[in-house]
C-alpha cells in the first residue's frame, strides 16, 4: 500500500480564480488506476465536507478521449501512450508527491477544477471533417478498393481519441496533431478524396481560429496517448499548400 | 405479490412473408413530404452510434433536430468502447452466410425470445451499413487486394465479422459524430452537450418534450418537439461494477417508464466472457477484453483445484480446456452466456487462476507458434498493450486471465416494429429499446443494431408518426406541462441536497451493485431474487435519508450528477430482480438455477414463458403489472439451443 500528496488545482468555475490544494491519499492500492485513486480521495473528502475533485472521465479504457489530465507537467502522466485513466498507481513510490492540473489552453477554459471545455475542437469537425455521404447513397463496399496499406496508415490516424492531450503538451498550444489525424484519415482514403482539398482549407482556417501556430516542438506526438505520428502534420501541410495553387473552382471543389 | 395483466400488445408487424415485411412497411407507412419536414421538430436523446445516428439522418431527410449528450461531445458515447466488429451478411468469405442464416444464428443467439420480424430486419440492413460506412471513411480492416476482410465471433460458423483492428466501435461512432457534426455545420441539428435529460414531458397522454439539466450552470430547461426519440444506452451500471463508461445511466428509461413507457424483459442482462477479473476493493469499473480474442486464444484452468502454480510451469495434459471438451463444435466460440456460466462453474470448483483465484486463462501461446507473434500483433496489438497496461503482465509470454463482467442489457423499452414505445411520440432506438437480441445478444450485434435502428429504421418509421401532426405546432413550452415536469425536476434536486447525510452516492451505488451481481447476475435463484427484493428498497430508502451530496445545483456538480442517476438505478434493479423471479425458465443470459438441463444448460419452458415480460410502473408504492407480448415462432423451430 502507499501514501501518496497531491497538490490539485481547485477552481469553483470559469470566471474565478484557482488555486492549488493539498491532499493526503493514504493507502492507496499500486493495483488501482489514477482515477481510483481519486475517487478515493473524492470519497474520503465528501465524507469530510468538502466538496469533491471535479474531473472528466467515463469509459476507463483509454478510448474515449473523455479525461485527461497533466500529472507532473506531463500530459496524461508519465507513462508513454497512455491516457490518464489507463494509468496505474504502480508507476509511482509511495511517499511521491503528485500534481495535477487541467489542460492549459486559451481555447480550453476551466470549466471547474480539472475539466476544460474542448469545444473548439468539435467545430474544426464541423467544419469539414467528415465525408459528405447521405444516409441510403453509398454504392456497394467492395466496389472502390482500397489499398491495404492506405487503409492501415488511415486507420492509424483515426485512431485520434480527441483528448486534446496534443494541445496541452504543445508550448503554442496548437491543435495540429488533432486537426492533422483527422485530414489524414478521410484524405488517405478514396471515399474521402472528392473534398479533400476543401476539407484541408476548412478544417485548417477553424483550427487557425482557436488555436496557436505549430513550430515542429514534437511535443504533441510524445504526449499522444495513441502515439499518432507528426507525419500528419506534414501531410496537412502538404494538402494546404496544394489546395492554395490548385484551382479550386476548376477541381469542382468550390 | 405480481399482478398481471393482459394489454395486447400491439407490435404492428406487417403482414406477409418475413422476407417482405420490411419493404411492406416502408410502403405502408404514411411519408413526410421533402417540403413539410422542416415544420417537424424532432428531439433525440443520446448522441451514441442510435442517437447520432438517428439525429444525422433526420438532419439529413430535412427535419429540425435538436440532439443531446451528457459528455462535451458527440465523440464520447459508449458505442465508441465496442472492440472486435459489426455483422453482416455479404458473404464475402464464401463460406455459406445469408441474410436469413444471420437472422436464425440471432434468434437462435438470443435463445428464442426476440421478435422474428424485427430481428429478420436487422439481418436485411446489415449489408447497407457496412456500404455505408465505409462511404463515410470507416478504415475497415482490408485484405492486400483492397477489398474488405472478415473474422469470426461467437455462436456463428461462418465469418461475417467486419472490424477495424480492435477499435471497430470507435471507427464507427466518428463516422456517425462526423455525419451528424456535418449536419450540425448546416444548421439541421442543434446539438446540446454537457445537458441531460432529466424527465420526460407528457400532454394528452403523448410525448411532447423533456427537461434537461445542463451540467455546468446547473440550468434547469424544457424543450419541446413533435417526437422523442431516446437512444440513451443500456443499464449494466446498475451493478456497479461493469463494462460499462462511468457515466452510462438508466435515468432517461426510466423516466419514460415512469411516465407510462412499459419496460420489456429488464432481467435480461448479458455478463461478457473476457474481461479483465477485478483486482481489489476500490475498483471502479471492469474492462473489456474483446470476444474477437477467442478467435485465436484457448480458454484453459488447471484439472487440479486450488493449483498454485504459475500458468507456464502447468504441463499441456495437466490443462483443462474446458470449452473445447465441453463444446466440441463451437469450441472457444460458443456464445457468451455459455462461456460466461462456463467459467463462474470453473472458479466455484475452486479452478480460479490470478491471484484472487477469480478468473480462468486465456492462451494465447499455440496461435503465437502456429501464425507467429507478428500475426497476433497485427490482429490484437492495442488490445494486449490495453492488457498490460491494466495488469502489468505481458500476454505474449503469459496467458491473459479473464472473467466475465455485466456488459449489455438486452432488456430496455418495450417498442413495436416501428420502434415505438406504447407512449405515443416516444422512440427508443439501440440498447436502450429491447427488441432484437431476445435474451442474450451474440457478439458484433450491438453496432448492427445501433446503426440499424439510427441510420435506416427509425428515419424510416417515424414519419408514421409524424404525418398525423402535419401544421400543428409543437406543444409551448411555457405549458402547465412543462412547468410541473421542471418542478417535479427542482423538488428532487433540492430534496438531494438538502439530506445533508452521511455517506456518499457510490457508497450506496456499490451496495446495490453487490446484491445484484450475486443475486441477479449469472444465476440465480428464487431465494436470492427475494431476499434482494426484500433488500433494495431497504438500501433505497436508506440512501434518501442517508446521502451526503455537497455543493449547489447552480454549478458543475459530478455528485449531484450521479445521485439522480443512482436514485433511478435502485428502482430499475428493482424490476431487474421482479422479472427474474416472476421468469420460471432459464434462457440466455437468464439462468435460474431451478431451471436447468441435465448437464446444466439453460433449460428453456417455451410453453409457458414464450413472450416477452413488459412492465407497467403503478407507482412506488404499487407492484408494477406485468404485461405479455406472445412471441411467435414460423420460420424458426424452437429447440435445445445445443453448441457442442
Amino acid at each position: 500500500m502507499m501514501d501518496i500528496t497531491l497538490r490539485v488545482w481547485r477552481q469553483a468555475g470559469p470566471d474565478v480564480e484557482g488555486g492549488f490544494e493539498t491532499y493526503e491519499a493514504k493507502d492507496i492500492s499500486p493495483e488501482a488506476s489514477f482515477f481510483e485513486m481519486l475517487d478515493e480521495v473524492n470519497e474520503s473528502l465528501n465524507d469530510e465536507g468538502v466538496e469533491p475533485i471535479a474531473f472528466d472521465s467515463d469509459c476507463r479504457e483509454g478510448i474515449c478521449g473523455t479525461c485527461g489530465v497533466m500529472v507532473d507537467g506531463h500530459p496524461h502522466g508519465p507513462q508513454s501512450a497512455t491516457a490518464s485513466c489507463q494509468l496505474h498507481m504502480r508507476k509511482f513510490s509511495d511517499g511521491d508527491t503528485i500534481t495535477i492540473e487541467p489542460w492549459r489552453a486559451v481555447a480550453f477554459p476551466v470549466l471547474r477544477d480539472l475539466i476544460v471545455d474542448r469545444q473548439p475542437f468539435d467545430e474544426i469537425i464541423q467544419a469539414g471533417g467528415f465525408i459528405s455521404a447521405n444516409i441510403g447513397a453509398a454504392p456497394d463496399s467492395n466496389i472502390i478498393l482500397v489499398p491495404q496499406p492506405a487503409a492501415e496508415s488511415s486507420m492509424d490516424a483515426a485512431s485520434c481519441i480527441g483528448c486534446a492531450a496534443c494541445v496541452a503538451a504543445c508550448p503554442n498550444s496548437a491543435a495540429n496533431l488533432f486537426t492533422g489525424a483527422k485530414i489524414a484519415h478521410l484524405n488517405l482514403l478514396p471515399q474521402g478524396s472528392p473534398e479533400r482539398y476543401l476539407r484541408t482549407v476548412a478544417m485548417v482556417e477553424t483550427m487557425e481560429s482557436f488555436f496557436g501556430s505549430c513550430r515542429n516542438y514534437g511535443e504533441c506526438e510524445t504526449a499522444c496517448p495513441k502515439s499518432i505520428s507528426i507525419d500528419v502534420i506534414a501531410w496537412m501541410n502538404r494538402d494546404y499548400v496544394a489546395a492554395q495553387w490548385k484551382n479550386l473552382r476548376k477541381q469542382g471543389q468550390q | 405479490m405480481t399482478t398481471e395483466h393482459n394489454r395486447i400488445l400491439d407490435a404492428k408487424i406487417p403482414d406477409g412473408p418475413l422476407e417482405g415485411k420490411w419493404t411492406k412497411r416502408k410502403f405502408d407507412v404514411k411519408l413526410v413530404n421533402p417540403s413539410n419536414r422542416r415544420k417537424y421538430d424532432i428531439i433525440v436523446v443520446g448522441t451514441g452510434l442510435a442517437g447520432a445516428g438517428s439525429a444525422a439522418a433526420l438532419g439529413e431527410l430535412g427535419y429540425n433536430v435538436k440532439a443531446f449528450t451528457y459528455n462535451d461531445s458527440s465523440r464520447r458515447a459508449h458505442s465508441i468502447a465496442a472492440q472486435g466488429g459489426i455483422n453482416a451478411t455479404k458473404n464475402y468469405p464464401n463460406d455459406n452466410d445469408s441474410v436469413f442464416r444471420l437472422f436464425y444464428d440471432t434468434v437462435k443467439g438470443g435463445d428464442y425470445r426476440s421478435r422474428e420480424a424485427n430481428v429478420y430486419r436487422l439481418a436485411e440492413v446489415s449489408d447497407a451499413i457496412i456500404d455505408q460506412t465505409v462511404a463515410q471513411g470507416a478504415p475497415y480492416g482490408r485484405e492486400y487486394g483492397g477489398m474488405l476482410d472478415n473474422r469470426s465471433f461467437g455462436g456463428a460458423q461462418v465469418s461475417r465479422t467486419f472490424y477495424a483492428r480492435g477499435q471497430t466501435g470507435q471507427q464507427l461512432l466518428l463516422t456517425a459524430y462526423q455525419a451528424l457534426a456535418r449536419q450540425v455545420g448546416l444548421g439541421t441539428v442543434e446539438l446540446f452537450t454537457r445537458t441531460e435529460m432529466v424527465e420526460l414531458v407528457m400532454k394528452d397522454g403523448r410525448a411532447v418534450g423533456i427537461v434537461t439539466r445542463d451540467l455546468v450552470t446547473g440550468a434547469i430547461e424544457s424543450h419541446s418537439a413533435h417526437a422523442v426519440v431516446l437512444a440513451t444506452g443500456g443499464y449494466s451500471n446498475a451493478y456497479f461494477l461493469s463494462t460499462n463508461a462511468m457515466n452510462c445511466n438508466g435515468t432517461a428509461v426510466w423516466r419514460a417508464h415512469r411516465k407510462g413507457a412499459l419496460f420489456a424483459n429488464p432481467s435480461f442482462t448479458q455478463i461478457h466472457p473476457t474481461c479483465i477479473p477485478a483486482s481489489d476493493e476500490h475498483q471502479s469499473k471492469l474492462t473489456l477484453m474483446s470476444e474477437s480474442l477467442r478467435n485465436d486464444g484457448r480458454i484453459w484452468v488447471s484439472k487440479t483445484p486450488n493449483d498454485d502454480r504459475a500458468a507456464n510451469d502447468i504441463p499441456e495434459d495437466e490443462r483443462d480446456y474446458y470449452l473445447e471438451r465441453q463444446y466440441p463444435a463451437f469450441g472457444n466460440l460458443v456464445p457468451r452466456d455459455v462461456a460466461s456460466r462456463a467459467a463462474m462453474r470453473m472458479v466455484e470448483d475452486d479452478k480460479g487462476v490470478g491471484p484472487l483465484k477469480n478468473g480462468v486463462y486465456l492462451d494465447f501461446a499455440d496461435a503465437i507458434s502456429r501464425l507467429g507473434r507478428r500475426v497476433i500483433e497485427d490482429r490484437y496489438g492495442n488490445l494486449f498493450e490495453m492488457y498490460e497496461r491494466i495488469t502489468d503482465e505481458n500476454p505474449y509470454e503469459v496467458p491473459m486471465r479473464i472473467y466475465p463482467a455485466p456488459h449489455y442489457t438486452m432488456g430496455g423499452l418495450w417498442v413495436d416494429y416501428n420502434l415505438e414505445t406504447t407512449i405515443p411520440g416516444l422512440f427508443a432506438s439501440g440498447e436502450a429499446n429491447f427488441s432484437d437480441h431476445g435474451a442474450n445478444r451474440l457478439g458484433a450485434s450491438a453496432l448492427m443494431q445501433g446503426v440499424a435502428d439510427g441510420y435506416f429504421v427509425l428515419p424510416a418509421t417515424i414519419s408514421g408518426y409524424l404525418a398525423n401532426w402535419l401544421n400543428v405546432d409543437p406543444v409551448p413550452t411555457d405549458d402547465e406541462a412543462f412547468a410541473d415536469a421542471e418542478q417535479s425536476v427542482r423538488d428532487q434536486i433540492e430534496r438531494l441536497l438538502s439530506t445533508n447525510g452521511t455517506h456518499s452516492v457510490d457508497y450506496f451505488h456499490r451496495r446495490l451493485g453487490k446484491i445484484m451481481i450475486a443475486k441477479c447476475g449469472m444465476s440465480r435463484d428464487r431465494e436470492g431474487l427475494e431476499w434482494a427484493l426484500e433488500e433494495i428498497p431497504k438500501i433505497k430508502a436508506e440512501f434518501w435519508s442517508d446521502v451526503k451530496v455537497l455543493g449547489t445545483n447552480e454549478s458543475l456538480n459530478q455528485s449531484l450528477e450521479r445521485a439522480g442517476r443512482v436514485a433511478d438505478f435502485f428502482e430499475l434493479a428493482e424490476l431487474m430482480v421482479r422479472d427474474a423471479l416472476q421468469r420460471e425458465e432459464s434462457c440466455g443470459g437468464h439462468y435460474r438455477v431451478e431451471h436447468q438441463t441435465e448437464d446444466g444448460e439453460a433449460k428453456r419452458d417455451d410453453d409457458n414463458f414464450a413472450y416477452v415480460s413488459a412492465w407497467e410502473w403503478r407507482g412506488e408504492d404499487s407492484p408494477p403489472t406485468l404485461h405479455k407480448e406472445e412471441l411467435e415462432f414460423e420460420y424458426v423451430a424452437l429447440t435445445q439451443r445445443s453448441y457442442k
